[in-house]
């Protein structure tokens, strides 16, 4: 269940296309069920009474809209951003991708997303997913209601939620929330702990189910080139598919690389993977590395910061050594 | 019709994999998939695999000729293709139509002499479905899930299989069977029919119509302006071609090894930016177009050319895996009217 | 690759112009001996080398990937070795984290000057390439002869 209600999302959106503010809203629409939500961009209060909706499946992050969105008029758009979602649009910002100016943040509190994956994995022809006191209920076409607990289906993301807090907003509805200590890195450290054997043999398993749908890579609010080397035919690595494991772990290791030190760990890559792939595993060893070699770095923090990736000291650790402390913790 | 008992599924399996290769539906921590039966996998239960089982006939990647440079000579080196006979064990209704969509393309002149090969040696064992999921919508396109087409077509109740073979291939393998199954009316078979009809009318998506759709209709969505609402979200990524059953647009390309080159082709999506991209630039820019076109092509193209046959089965691995959750359905229900 | 039933590795060594190519070059006219398996690509910098090269050399067929570049507070471009220093770390623990033995890439700092060190470091690393095998982890197939 969300602390804020959809009402009070509602009228902010009306006062501010009505005083003028704003000129759209990228919000979340109603779909078919309970749980497929689709971003969209509202103009009108009566656009938004019928389809607007925020309930515990409003998980997409609104931040990538907005590049395509800023540039198209001259006047305002706002944007509903989640804590998580804040730092994406920070780190978009520093990477100069459209104009501050042209976006009305309106930052909303978020009590997690649910996963609906793992609710239709406990539960056949769900027609409807409710709260009641606290537990998420589904009613299913064959078994009746199935009460769940929020913990069992809740998004691995938010399970690992690194923030409450609003990185930026010119407006925020309801409390400002605190910067959480998560235990995002355990999955990771848990691999580190592995053999090398075992680890590849984990990869190997994850990585050889991709199907190259590229969700995952259009999905990221740090991936913006204009054109990917994986699409760019002049590249000599570009392809639609994958003809050898070796194109699948080169897909995945080079995506994860190039967003290293710009990913904030928003963990879209890994909600949109239509098959299961645990990616953010390799977004996050990487923030995992940055931070026991160079010092705490959260992208998307704050506006402008320079992130280890591109940044040196004289006195950084040696390649070699960094593979020998792979595992510990620094 | 012939029957056999759950508790010895496993010997059935095993006799159908000691002939030929065996491929069922496991679980998996990402959902199910067709796996090869090697004695110690168990079928899953799971409504539908995540991946179509279009991958059988029409497989993501598939080299087609070898270029072997030597000096100043190239030689050619066509693939050797010796498929093996190979039964596909419990393909959904939906699925099954979605050979028929994809044989109309690859054994129309000119003959895709690849997927002809692997439809010639594969044989389908379908499965009625008892339980659609709510994203279930093949009754829009006259499939009836709780019968199947396929070579064989199984029912399965709590403690029974049923086996009845439909095509003279089909005939041939069950027939190979005769120690391990009995003869039995269709009286079971007949009940669960009735009751899986009635679970088909109460789904959600029970009602969707395509009828607004179909052959000739190309100008009449084409220019519709709610594609602008519809694709506004698009994030231009395959999820919706790759998973599913009746996409079947594919590329060709060259891969240079160092001292060969392999033509392969691959499954290309039209979502994809690229996809159109010819010699003279790209005829589609926006990904209002690309959007347009993959539902344009189920709903209008396809029937167009194949005698009003829609394009699409009702499967609804889309509406699944969507990472925006833009979908046929919500397609087909803006445009074509239904509620 | 396999040279009369004996493995021969093939190694692929990054050497940035201005300093670990010219110490090749000075290990060359000193006469001193190291494997013929090393193949040497000149770069204008360490820093020069994208991730995808190394994954590419292990795609074309190396068994392992050197990277040689001027010694850090040395670079001709002032500071691109300290950038290659950190991609590099981040880098190789990766294909470690994916359990790709990590014997197989190294960066070593290699003068102008040190025309010995740079054989000793190609006959060590081809020694350990040696005793590791075949590359298996980051083939492609479809290069393999």
């Amino acid at each position: 269940m969300q602390e804020i209600k959809r009402e009070d999302l509602i009228a902010k959106a009306a006062q501010l296309l009505a005083d003028g503010t704003v000129d759209r809203v990228i919000g979340w629409k109603k779909g078919e069920f309970d749980y497929d939500v689709t971003p969209a961009v509202f103009t009108s209060k009566e656009e938004l009474e019928s389809e607007f909706v925020w309930n515990d499946f409003c998980g997409a992050n609104f931040s990538k809209y907005l590049r395509k969105e800023a540039d198209k008029t001259e006047s305002k758009v706002m944007a509903f951003l989640k804590p998580c979602d804040t730092y994406s649009f920070n780190q978009l910002l520093t990477e100069h991708k459209f104009d501050r100016e042209k976006v009305y943040v309106v930052g909303i509190p978020c009590n997690g997303m649910l996963d609906d994956s793992k609710i239709k994995e406990r539960a056949n022809g769900i027609s409807s997913v409710s709260e009641e006191n606290g537990k998420v209920v589904v009613d299913t076409l064959y078994d009746g209601k199935i009460t769940l607990e929020r913990a069992e289906v809740l998004a691995e993301r938010c399970a690992n939620c690194k923030s409450k807090k609003h990185a930026a907003y010119d407006e925020l509805l309801g409390e400002e929330g605190e910067v959480l200590d998560s235990a995002r890195f355990d999955e990771v450290e848990k691999l580190e702990a592995m053999t090398a054997d075992e680890r590849f043999a984990f990869w190997q398993n994850e990585l050889s189910r991709c199907i190259r749908c590229n969700a995952c890579r259009n999905i990221c609010p740090a991936c913006t080139c204009e054109k990917c080397v994986f699409d760019n035919p002049a590249s000599g690595v570009e392809n639609k598919a994958i003809s050898d494991s070796f194109e699948e772990k080169m897909f995945h290791i080079i995506r994860a690389f190039h967003v290293a030190g710009r990913c904030t760990d928003c963990g879209e890559c890994s909600r949109v993977c239509p098959q299961n792939i645990p990616l953010h595993l390799l977004n996050r060893k990487f923030i995992k590395d940055m931070n026991e070699f160079y010092g705490e770095y959260q992208a998307g923090a704050e506006v402008g910061s320079r992130a280890p990736i591109v940044d040196f000291t004289t006195e950084d650790i040696e390649p070699c050594d960094a593979v020998e402390r792979g595992g510990e913790n620094a | 019709m012939r029957k056999i008992s759950l508790d010895k599924i496993n010997q059935l399996f095993a006799e159908i994999s000691s002939k030929s290769s065996l491929y069922i539906p496991v679980d998996t921590a990402a959902g199910a998939k067709f796996e090869k039966y090697d004695g110690t996998k168990t079928m899953s239960d799971a409504l539908n695999t995540v991946r179509s089982a279009k991958d059988f006939f029409f497989p993501q990647t598939e080299n087609m000729v070898d270029f072997k440079v030597e000096g100043k000579n190239i030689e050619i080196v066509e693939p050797v293709n010796e498929y093996e006979d190979f039964v596909v064990f419990g393909v959904r209704a939906c699925d099954v139509k979605s050979f028929e969509i994809l044989d109309r393309v690859f054994l129309a002149d000119p003959v895709d002499n690849f997927y002809k090969n692997r439809r010639e040696h594969g044989i389908i064992v379908s499965m009625a479905c008892t339980k659609p999921a709510e994203t279930c919508f093949c009754g829009t396109f006259g499939i009836d899930a709780a019968s199947p087409a396929g070579d064989i077509v199984c029912h399965k109740t709590d403690d029974t299989l049923y086996l009845d073979a439909k095509t003279e291939k089909g005939a041939q393998l069950l027939d190979s069977l005769n120690a391990l199954t009995e003869e039995t009316d269709s009286s079971a078979v007949d009940a669960q029919k009735a009751k899986t009809a009635e679970i088909m009318k109460k789904l959600p998506l029970a009602g969707l119509d395509a009828s607004a759709f179909g052959a000739d209709k190309t100008m009449e969505f084409f220019n519709a302006p709610e594609w602008k609402e519809l694709s506004e979200a698009c994030l231009g990524c395959g999820t919706c071609t790759f998973v599913c059953p009746t996409c079947q647009c594919y590329d060709i390309k060259d891969f240079s090894t160092g001292h060969e080159v392999k033509r392969f082709r691959c499954w290309d999506s039209c979502m994809y930016s690229d996809f159109t991209r010819m010699a003279h630039g790209n005829i589609r820019n926006s990904q209002l177009e690309r959007f347009r076109q993959r539902f344009m092509h189920k709903l209008v193209y396809y029937p167009t050319n194949n005698e009003g046959i829609f394009g699409c089965v009702g499967c609804g691995r889309c509406l699944a895996k969507c990472p925006i959750n833009m979908n046929i359905v919500k397609v087909m229900k803006k445009l074509g009217g239904n509620k | 690759m396999q040279v009369n039933g004996e493995f021969k590795p093939l190694i692929v060594a990054f050497c940035c112009n201005w300093c670990s190519y010219a110490g090749a070059d000075l290990a060359g006219n000193n006469r001193l001996n190291y494997p013929a398996e090393v193949k040497i690509i000149r770069v204008p910098c360490s820093c020069r080398v994208n991730p995808m090269f190394i994954l590419r050399a292990f795609q074309r067929g190396a068994d392992g990937v050197i990277l040689c570049g001027c010694h850090p507070g040395d670079c001709h471009y002032t500071s691109g070795n300290y950038y290659t220093r950190r991609r590099m770390a981040l880098l190789f623990s990766m294909l470690d984290y994916l359990g790709i033995e990590k014997e197989r890439t190294r960066v070593e700092w290699v003068s102008a000057a040190e025309g010995a060190k740079f054989a000793a470091t190609m006959n060590d690393f081809v020694e350990k390439i040696t005793a590791l095998g075949e590359n298996k982890r980051l083939e492609d197939l479809r290069c393999k002869k």
